[in-house]
């Protein structure tokens, strides 16, 4: 059984349907006592940094989630509050990847514009997340601020600066990225992460 | 895609699907062959109609793994709301927005910028590009160029523009136009109505400056696949994913 922690970040639609295509049970729930029992535990979300900071402290998930021992994915705002901390909202957040979220610098010269909206590539891939997904695959995000590059990086894109695609730490593992609009290489990341 | 009943509309010569009018379908198909993001227009304008279309987004929401826009018939946050909770990614708006152009602040401020599309169909009058509804019959007191910077002070995330002087007529973009939009604006703009060969597409990801170029009849025809137009852009050293 999969957890999909529901705490009122925005449509959890697309994470769930992705989930539902790999076949896998799930439930939505924000209880700390059905999630520390799952097999597995998704943290997605789409929305600002500090107010879906403040949503995990309400429902004292922000303490609950560090100490869980089973396979963890955050994807995208998810990834961004299992970091240390983001710019957006100048929020600390719970630090299980130690590094920074920073925004996107728009450079009309150079193309950049915020927000990183669209398919990109990730390199220099590490951990089974990635089993069987070749260098330099196209993945889909939608974004302004990303974690910086540290000793968990897994996956690196570039876009105006090289940043953390992908991070894992022990149980823990997060994907700037959607891999639920990412077509069939998200569909095998999704796939890898339920058989871990 | 145009979409009526909840059906594919539009003359579709597709060989190997059993059902061409399915929007579902054919958009796995597009998704499979390499397209990046699905458009689904819904050009009922009946209640029953758009309520056969939520189902329709709810069901490409479930079956489809790429990003996909809906729009056509979108008048209020409500509509919008919908949309979004069955599951789109982002929803266009055009005539509602140029009626109502706070609508475009409400949406971006209640889902992001991200979410928000402004369609403007354009065609030129006495030499200015004045922005149209209702499929480009209608002329409105909107100039292209203010109307977009408008659009994006708003909230808009992305420009979709269709010139109308050259919808339908295969025989290219506006380069001049679209690089004047990229040079005014900061958010991504996507190029639509005019593709008759790849070289259009090419020119108008380059010269024009587009982020982003939407075709459907070329596709719809046969006349090119998505996966060969993207090798043939590849050969012509435009960034794209194969």
């Amino acid at each position: 059984m999969i957890a999909i922690i529901d705490y009122n970040t925005g449509n959890l639609r697309s994470v769930v349907n992705a989930v539902r295509r790999a076949g896998a049970e799930y439930v939505l729930t924000a209880d700390p006592r059905i999630i520390e029992r799952a097999d597995r535990v998704l943290l997605p979300g789409v929305g600002e940094a500090s107010s879906a900071m403040a949503n995990l402290r309400a429902t004292g998930l922000d303490e609950v989630i560090p100490r869980l021992t089973m396979p963890v994915l955050g994807i995208c705002i998810g990834v961004q509050l299992m970091c240390a901390g983001s710019e957006e909202g100048n929020v600390r957040t719970m630090g299980i990847f130690p590094t920074e979220v920073r925004r996107f610098e728009a450079d009309k010269q150079q193309g950049i514009k915020v927000p990183h909206m669209g398919w990109n590539r990730i390199e220099q891939l590490k951990t089974p997340l990635f089993d069987g997904v070749a260098e330099g695959s196209w993945i889909y995000y939608v974004h302004s601020f990303a974690p910086d590059l540290c000793d968990y990086t897994v996956a690196r894109t570039t876009y105006g600066r090289e940043f953390s695609g992908a991070l894992a730490r022990d149980n823990f593992f997060g994907t700037q990225f959607h891999p639920e609009k990412s077509g069939s290489v998200g569909a095998r990341i999704i796939e890898n992460f339920i058989k871990l | 895609m145009d979409v009526k009943d909840g059906r594919t509309v539009k003359g579709i010569n597709f060989v190997g699907l059993k059902d061409v009018g399915d929007a579902v379908e054919l958009g796995k198909r597009y998704a499979e062959q390499g397209a990046d993001e699905l458009v689904y227009l819904d050009i009922t304008a009946t209640a029953e109609g758009r309520s056969t279309f939520t189902k329709l987004v709810e069901r490409i929401s479930l079956e489809i793994d790429i990003p996909f826009t809906v729009g056509g018939g979108i008048g209020s946050l409500d509509d919008a709301a919908r949309l979004l909770d069955a599951g789109a990614d982002k929803i266009s708006i055009n005539s509602a927005a140029i009626r109502t152009p706070e609508l475009i602040d409400t949406l971006a401020a209640k889902y992001g910028s991200q979410f928000v599309v402004v369609a403007i169909d354009a065609r030129q009058i006495d030499a200015r590009w004045m922005a149209t509804t209702h499929g480009g019959r209608k002329p409105t007191d909107r100039e292209l160029f203010e109307w977009a910077r408008e659009a994006e002070q708003r909230g808009a995330g992305e420009i979709l523009f269709t010139s109308m002087d050259h919808d339908g007529t295969k025989a290219g973009y506006p380069c001049d136009t679209f690089a004047r939009l990229a040079e005014e604006l900061s958010i991504p703009i996507i190029a639509s109505g005019g593709a008759g060969s790849v070289e259009d597409i090419a020119e108008v990801l380059t010269t024009g400056r587009a982020d982003a170029a939407l075709a459907a009849s070329i596709f719809h025809y046969g006349q090119i696949t998505v996966s060969e137009l993207k090798e043939q852009l590849k050969l012509k050293n435009i960034n794209v994913r194969v």
